[in-house]
């Protein structure tokens, strides 16, 4: 087992898994997700108290996003509070193809991160001229645009009330049980992984780095910076599209009340919560995030022996609790869970000689 | 004059009156980013919790107006005060993502303990300016329509001497002008921060009483302070005269949008017309009518 990095050559660098241990444990890891996992989430939801699988599938979905967003703001340093909004077009794309067209999920599905990808390059045009703060502002208004048109496009959305969707079946595999559906996310989001991961070693994902970390530098150097901005914005509003007509099938129902300003902010924390510009970080961000209430859940049962209304307030605590994480991993984590995650490995992948 | 007109010029009064209040807020907004290149999502959540402690002082304590104003003001200052201290110095010199996404945690906060104190129904001030409309030649104006453009005319015309003639005011703006330079000339960067953030949270205390005597206030009064953003789009992030003028013609355009194409669109365009403009703003001139542009060098 190495103790350091020894690379002599440029592939070994590149590589994704740097050594056969590495790998092993990937892929028992995987292996695990697919044959054992799924069979002991349901003694264990008896033991939590909330459903496993459910909160596995969601992880699942919102991993997918969260990738996106990061390849965005990670990778190419262009935030977006407008996500959203993105994954709201790509659950509205599915379910009214699905559902209103007859189309089959599996061309549903893809069409939903079209549309979205089409959608985010359009609000992706400005990033051009705009950087930082404008940006940032501008991807806020689209969020307010494409909510205001879920919300009042009556004909096509159902209005604020939405619409139901059916759980879908591919090439005959009914996806009915949150089990069958389990598979069809792990496929994805291990997908979704494996393509980010893989992005970012070739010269396009080069090229995104190169301008989140000197965009003048970049442009000098020869790269398209209009070009690969409005291919950062696609690419990251596919995956949340995707994601989104993932979530309109699972939850049986779209409407804009999922889709609002509150989930792009809650997706700008799970990547940075999790470490920008990490692959890990969307992961980490976001099981931390979407764990977070129902942890909260604990310690307000035992408040509630005292005060017996505080399930009343829930969502109001729960929005406190949200709000004091993202200040307080700002202010004393600003690097995120993943690069807690790589210290404490190369900590124990020296040890004991760590000096 | 012809009912058109009439309701042309009733739709842009409205709007000014409304305007008065985005110019008083997004006043405090440009202040914090011209001092400390912060931008302020929680500036909604400042005019949320300026609102209700007045109120909360006119109802529950039965304090005089006057005096529940000046004591939400002195809040204010210690809101401010406490917010830069305790979430945005930690934070000086980190990446506009991180400060963002610290206003934006703060704002969640804020909320969160206002509806934990007050709950989510909506409540109405006590009748404090009259409402009675008056009628200027078919015009009709609710009399507190009127009280609210003075108020917020009233505190930009003391916000604009006391940039111009205090003596923390200059230190204010040569600090946005240059932080080293005034550094070396002796002004306390950090101190000047902390004023702006303490300005900041009262002119939109006030912003929150004015329009809480309007339309009462609940929670989606924090609302306000996203509307904020095209105003200072519009006039350009980094100038106070563009905040009051953008304030003042986001109010009007909004209006009269909503007037205009409600019929349209089903309703509600008034909330989304101003982020409309923002976008179109945004892609013709991004740094708004008065603001400075960046110029980049190597």
């Amino acid at each position: 087992m190495p103790t350091g990095l020894f690379h002599t050559r440029y592939e070994d660098d590149e590589k994704i898994f740097h050594t056969l241990w590495v790998r092993i444990w990937m892929w028992s890891f995987v292996l695990f997700l697919f044959l054992v996992f799924p069979f002991v989430a349901s003694p264990l939801s008896g033991f939590f108290g909330f459903s496993v699988q459910h909160m596995a599938n969601m992880i699942g979905i919102f991993i997918i996003g969260a990738h996106g967003l990061n390849l965005l703001t990670g990778f190419t340093g262009q935030i977006s509070l407008g996500h959203g909004a993105f994954m709201g077009v790509g659950a509205f794309t599915s379910a009214i193809l699905f559902m209103k067209a007859g189309w089959p999920f599996w061309l549903s599905l893809p069409a939903a991160g079209f549309v979205s990808a089409g959608v985010g390059m359009i609000f992706g045009v400005p990033s051009l001229r705009l950087r930082g703060l404008y940006l940032a502002i501008a991807t806020m208004a689209a969020q307010f645009i494409i909510d205001y048109a879920m919300r009042n496009w009556t004909s096509l959305t159902g209005g604020s009330a939405g619409f139901n969707v059916d759980r879908p079946s591919i090439f005959g595999f009914a996806l009915d049980t949150d089990l069958r559906y389990y598979y069809l996310i792990l496929v994805l989001a291990i997908v979704s992984t494996l393509f980010l991961k893989n992005l970012l070693r070739t010269k396009t994902g080069r090229a995104m780095v190169a301008i989140r970390d000197r965009y003048l530098s970049a442009e000098i150097m020869g790269v398209n910076l209009f070009k690969y901005r409005l291919l950062a914005f696609g690419i990251s509003s596919f995956y949340v599209g995707v994601a989104g007509g993932l979530f309109a099938h699972y939850n049986l129902v779209v409407s804009d009340e999922h889709f609002t300003m509150w989930l792009s902010i809650q997706y700008l924390a799970m990547v940075i919560i999790g470490g920008l510009g990490h692959v890990l970080g969307g992961i980490f961000g976001t099981i931390f995030m979407v764990l977070l209430p129902e942890l909260l859940r604990i310690p307000t049962e035992i408040l509630s022996n005292i005060y017996p209304n505080i399930f009343a307030i829930f969502g109001t605590l729960r929005e406190l609790v949200f709000g004091l994480v993202i200040i307080l991993f700002l202010i004393f984590e600003p690097d995120g869970l993943a690069a807690r995650w790589h210290t404490i490995r190369a900590y124990w992948k020296l040890w004991p000689f760590s000096y | 004059m012809s009912p058109g007109v009439l309701h042309f010029v009733q739709l842009v009064v409205t709007g000014l009156v409304i305007g008065s209040v985005y110019s008083l807020v997004a006043l405090g907004f440009v202040l914090i980013y011209k001092a400390t290149s912060v931008i302020n999502f929680a500036q909604g959540e400042f005019v949320l919790v300026g609102a209700y402690i007045c109120l909360d002082l006119i109802v529950r304590f039965q304090i005089p107006f006057v005096w529940a104003f000046l004591l939400t003001m002195v809040f204010s200052v210690i809101l401010g005060l406490l917010v830069e201290r305790l979430t945005l110095r930690p934070l000086i010199g980190e990446p506009t993502i991180t400060v963002i996404m610290v206003t934006i945690g703060l704002a969640t906060v804020l909320k969160s303990m206002v509806t934990l104190f007050w709950g989510t129904q909506i409540k109405v001030f006590p009748r404090i300016f009259p409402q009675e409309p008056l009628n200027f030649q078919g015009i009709v104006v609710s009399e507190v329509y009127l009280w609210t453009l003075g108020f917020a005319l009233l505190f930009m015309a003391i916000f604009a001497a006391f940039f111009k003639y205090s003596r923390a005011g200059i230190a204010m703006r040569a600090t946005a002008a240059d932080q080293q330079a005034s550094q070396s000339m002796g002004i306390s960067v950090k101190r000047i921060f902390a004023i702006s953030w303490c300005i900041a949270a009262v002119v939109s205390g006030v912003g929150g009483i004015l329009i809480g005597n309007i339309n009462g206030i609940n929670i989606t009064l924090a609302d306000f302070g996203l509307k904020v953003f095209p105003a200072v789009i519009l006039g350009g992030l980094d100038s106070i005269v563009g905040a009051i003028i953008g304030g003042l013609t986001i109010g009007i355009l909004e209006n009269l949008m909503g007037g205009y194409l409600d019929m349209y669109f089903g309703g509600g365009v008034k909330e989304v017309a101003p982020f409309v403009v923002l976008v179109v703003i945004l892609m013709i001139k991004p740094y708004g009518l008065f603001g400075t542009v960046e110029i980049e060098r190597v």
